[in-house]
């Protein structure tokens, strides 16, 4: 059993979560190319160790949350509200190494 | 130097044509030979042999799987070129080719994809004579049962692409799929009653580690070096071009560098900076307790999200979705075991007593349109063969045989055209979601 540390309610087990994508993804909304569309669509990192990355809490809180997460292990050290700086500071891409 | 002209300087150094020889060993094994080890009590040889690392292969294929070790030994066989190393981190099988749960098939949803998956069925047929190896397939029929209208028209789509590429594939009512299998519930007692089934019989279940040591064992014996416990640190390249890769046991170089390491792969493709559109997911499976021969046939329930065959020993083996987020780890968890239980007990009641022995998980690659990603990328020399997701076990042979003419020959062989890397900036998706045993 996974726990993960929810801001809102503290640690639930990570089945009462869904994964949402890499943090700080974000579409580049001056282009409508669709090459550019597709790389956006398709490509994210997969990193193997530390990552930052959404949260949502479908069955507790229903907040978005942004965490950073080894995924080697499942060990979570960082979660926060969505949007928050990470705990170095930056908003995050994906890897957090 | 061009793929064209790399493929050229290998045909020199091997010095052969490309012919189909059959693969000739030490130790031809037969029913004469067991007994008479039998007799005398004397010991088998080893199925492969262990080398020091040389300096230089014509083809480094990463990744000792079954899709590496069938491209090592297809190589060899059907186009003479054996001067070849297959590398691997851990041991030989040990990643998804050792904890998929066997089961193949061809009742794709693509034609491109039937057309593939069913080339992979023919070769895994003839393949126990091919590598002189029991792989123990048995093709004792697939049923992909359907519980919903939406399911069973899926099943109707699936059905007719089938059969226009000639594959025999059907649909059939609850009453036939009760007279198939007796053990399950056709009854309309469960939440989700069975309305139907996909019925697939040239479908069935192998034994994926003979697959594996199969063909490491024919490769080697034609001359393939397999390399255990050898990890690839890094990738070199010169003017776009690979030249070689680096291990913890040396560098080697080579103009051919092939990656067949399914979960893994974007850590490969990522040494030389191609992206790849891969998400790792891991796949839990299950197996009970043995008991006596009763499951005919492949179970599987999109629905219900769960898959079951039963081994010639006499388990039940399970597997389910993945995992619903990205990881590399391969833990097996309660949540697994909690729902595949509960699921399959709605399909057979009758199993309720009995035990899990063990379960595990695999990785799985993930492709946005659950298609492979195979051929040539834009780093010449740097060929894939990834892309899996949960259907890797099925396709080993006819990657491995469609991968060694793409190296041999250096033109992309038309059964594997449609599933280029390029798709994915071109928008030329082949959706295989459709045929895809549960829910993902």
């Amino acid at each position: 059993m996974i726990l993960i540390d929810c801001p809102y309610c503290g640690p639930r087990n990570s089945t009462e979560f869904r994964h949402a994508g890499e943090a700080g993804k974000k579409r580049d909304v001056t282009t409508n190319d669709p090459a550019v569309w597709r790389r956006y669509l398709y490509q994210q990192d997969n990193p193997l160790g530390w990552v930052r990355e959404n949260w949502f809490h479908t069955a507790g809180c229903r907040q978005f949350l942004c965490a950073e997460r080894n995924t080697q292990t499942n060990e979570f050290r960082w979660v926060a509200p969505a949007g928050s700086p990470g705990p170095d500071g930056a908003s995050g891409n994906g890897s957090a190494r | 130097m061009s793929h064209a002209e790399s493929v050229a300087s290998i045909k020199g150094t091997a010095g052969a044509q490309a012919r189909r020889r059959r693969s000739r060993g030490p130790a031809r094994y037969s029913a004469l030979d067991i007994f008479r080890r039998g007799v005398t009590n004397s010991d088998w040889p080893r199925s492969f042999r262990q080398h020091d690392l040389a300096k230089s292969y014509d083809v480094v294929i990463i990744g000792a799987g079954v899709h590496g070790l069938a491209c090592a030994y297809y190589l060899a066989a059907n186009h003479g070129i054996t001067n070849v190393a297959v590398l691997d981190k851990s041991y030989m099988g040990g990643g998804g080719s050792g904890r998929n749960t066997a089961i193949i098939r061809s009742n794709y949803l693509t034609p491109e994809g039937v057309r593939f998956y069913d080339r992979s069925v023919v070769l895994y047929q003839n393949l126990a004579a091919d590598l002189n190896y029991n792989v123990m397939f048995s093709q004792r029929g697939h049923l992909t049962l359907a519980h919903t209208d939406a399911s069973l028209r899926t099943m109707n789509w699936r059905a007719e692409v089938n059969k226009l590429q000639g594959i025999n594939s059907s649909v059939i009512d609850a009453a036939e799929v009760g007279r198939i299998v007796k053990y399950l519930d056709v009854s309309d007692r469960p939440r989700y009653p069975i309305l139907g089934a996909l019925y697939h019989p040239p479908g069935g279940i192998i034994r994926h580690d003979a697959v594996n040591w199969g063909y490491a064992r024919a490769a080697d014996h034609l001359g393939v070096q397999i390399h255990q416990q050898t990890e690839v640190l890094g990738i070199e390249t010169a003017g776009g071009k690979v030249t070689g890769v680096r291990t913890n046991r040396g560098a080697i170089s080579a103009p051919i560098v092939v990656n067949c390491t399914a979960g893994w792969a974007t850590t490969i493709s990522d040494m030389v900076d191609v992206k790849m559109p891969l998400i790792t997911h891991p796949l839990q499976a299950a197996v009970t307790e043995p008991v006596k021969v009763f499951l005919p046939s492949v179970i599987v329930s999109g629905s219900l999200h769960v898959y079951v065959s039963q081994t010639d020993r006499g388990e039940l083996v399970f597997g389910a979705s993945v995992d619903p987020y990205p990881s590399y780890s391969m833990r097996g968890s309660l949540e697994f075991t909690e729902s595949v239980a509960s699921h399959i007990l709605e399909l057979i009641p009758s199993i309720g007593s009995l035990k899990v022995l063990r379960q595990w998980a695999g990785l799985c690659d993930m492709t946005p349109d659950y298609s492979p990603i195979m051929g040539v990328t834009p780093v010449d020399g740097f060929l894939v063969d990834v892309g899996w997701g949960t259907y890797g076990f099925k396709a080993g042979p006819v990657s491995g045989e469609a991968m060694a003419q793409l190296i041999a020959t250096g033109r992309v062989p038309e059964i594997i055209s449609a599933f280029d890397l390029a798709r994915f900036a071109d928008g030329r998706l082949v959706g295989e979601k459709g045929a895809a045993s549960v829910g993902h």
